[in-house]
């Protein structure tokens, strides 16, 4: 508190505060929250599109498409959920609400530190992204999902497609399960 | 047997269902009420300070707080602290917050206190740089309280790193977390300690109580759903300053709850510190009639000499089976 009157000049830029988003509304994420079992049903149907294009994907090369999928993926989920492009999405598991947006990245739930009134204690502007999580997560088809133990984050996958990621995973799965199919495909 | 002529075996043996050799594990799993403190980390380097801080404490506890930055303040370093309090003989309970290290930093740093005779770790994310004196740092935040919980474990039970990577010496570690039972989502808060247990938590202290009905509420659904027998719950407490104090804290402190009750009891009485020190013995002294608690954890930050009164005052630890033989230790 006491360093905080000891900076060395007095003027500070504009949008230089520790917390970043005060006055923010937050209006589109908390939508995405309040439509989670919607959004559920949407991301399946798309990601049933992603692995029937397996084929389009391979043929083109991952590499070569990851750039514009990674422009596509983070404008929307960028729009609808303040994405932060981590490559690890767990907009499923978490109720829709990004848990990237936490100010201490919690990937497990809420901290000790939430707000009588569900704010959070660094951002007091913000609700707090896992007092959403959880409401989100009570209206999906599989939010107990919420209660699985996610592994820490992948650093070296920041900025990469998680659509691309998941979808090449489930093909490499699906492949792997029914040889015929992929022999027809090959 | 090796060449040195010790048996490095013995060193190895840790008591049937145990998984480290320290005394809070010992005492907890011989199902006795338990007593924790924390420590006010000092602002020097003078190992003295850390003596005189924990000889405070001295037989009133079965395990001392280390904290790791708390408020994320700048002090002496909690591995540091632990390293001193082993060498005295006390029992540290090392905190490691995810705010300041990254997951090469923290697994080194495991190793490093297992090997100074550190038997206790609470895993914790940390407060968040904003509220320290020091608002300009990076948050760091590359494990959460749950992942490295799940780290350690690994370290421990499989020995190897996060990389996988084999550790030839395996840390003997009894793993804590942390529990707040009276923040929001109220709902979530039971399955947030499924979670912990079953990242790895083996004890879990909690923030400061100062609603018991809160906290029945709390414990009900934990022992409905059986957590209480996979782990051990031990209860933040403490005594106030003075009612200006409480008021300061619940509105500058977050995730503590002070219900206006305790405010409006302490400034109505004539000495606002003694009523304090009142509640927070009465408080302790429910909790240990309530099922599935394990024990209390004593916060009196800066009033730190008030620890040995409450504990003696509130007589939580009577009734303590005396340990014989090899039990000593």
């Amino acid at each position: 508190m006491k360093n905080k009157a000891a900076r060395p000049t007095s003027y500070v830029p504009a949008g230089a505060s520790h917390v970043r988003r005060t006055g923010s509304r937050y209006t589109l994420r908390r939508w995405s929250v309040r439509h989670a079992g919607f959004l559920e049903k949407v991301y399946r149907f798309f990601a049933e599109i992603f692995l029937k294009l397996h084929w389009l994907w391979s043929l083109i090369g991952y590499a070569r498409v990851e750039r514009p999928i990674v422009f596509v993926e983070k404008a929307v989920k960028g729009f609808m959920f303040d994405c932060r492009m981590c490559g690890q999405c767990t907009l499923s598991e978490t109720g829709m609400s990004c848990p990237m947006n936490c100010p201490k990245g919690l990937r497990n739930g809420p901290c000790g530190g939430v707000r009588a009134d569900g704010n959070c204690e660094i951002e007091p502007d913000m609700p707090c992204v896992w007092v959403e999580a959880w409401k989100g997560s009570r209206l999906m088809q599989a939010g107990d999902n919420i209660r699985a133990v996610q592994e820490p984050v992948d650093f070296s996958l920041r900025g990469t497609s998680a659509w691309l990621r998941v979808t090449a995973a489930k093909a490499a799965e699906r492949d792997a399960a029914a040889p015929a199919a992929k022999e027809r495909e090959g | 047997m090796n060449n040195s002529g010790l048996d490095f075996k013995n060193f190895e043996e840790t008591r049937p269902g145990h998984t480290s050799r320290g005394r809070l594990e010992r005492i907890l799993r011989r199902g006795e009420f338990a007593v924790t403190a924390e420590l006010n980390p000092p602002d020097s380097a003078d190992p003295n300070e850390v003596f005189k801080r924990g000889a405070i404490f001295d037989g009133w506890v079965d395990g001392i707080n280390a904290t790791d930055g708390s408020g994320a303040n700048c002090h002496m370093s909690s591995v540091g602290i632990c390293a001193l309090l082993t060498r005295r003989g006390y029992a540290p309970i090392m905190q490691i917050s995810c705010r300041d290290r990254n997951r090469i930093a923290i697994q080194g740093d495991v190793l490093g206190a297992a090997a100074m005779g550190v038997s206790n770790i609470l895993c914790l994310t940390g407060d968040g740089v904003e509220s320290g004196d020091q608002p300009g740092a990076k948050p760091v935040f590359d494990l959460d309280c749950m992942s490295l919980l799940e780290t350690i474990r690994v370290m421990r039970d499989e020995g190897r790193f996060l990389s996988g990577r084999e550790i030839t010496y395996r840390p003997h570690l009894f793993l804590g977390a942390a529990i707040n039972p009276f923040a929001p989502p109220y709902d979530f808060r039971p399955l947030r300690l499924a979670k912990k247990i079953e990242a790895g938590a083996q004890f879990v202290q909690s923030q400061y109580c100062f609603d018991i009905p809160m906290l029945k509420e709390y414990m009900n659904r934990v022992t409905d759903m059986g957590l209480h027998e996979k782990c051990f719950i031990l209860i933040g407490v403490g005594p106030l300053a003075s009612a200006r104090a409480a008021r300061w804290i619940r509105t500058n402190v977050p995730g503590i709850h002070i219900p206006d009750a305790v405010i409006a009891r302490i400034e109505g009485a004539r000495d606002q510190r003694q009523e304090s020190k009142k509640i927070c013995i009465e408080i302790m002294q429910q909790i240990k009639e309530m099922p599935g608690v394990s024990g209390v954890h004593v916060m009196a930050y800066r009033q730190e000499e008030l620890v040995s009164e409450v504990v003696h005052e509130s007589g939580v630890l009577q009734g303590r089976k005396v340990a014989v033989g090899t039990e000593l230790g």
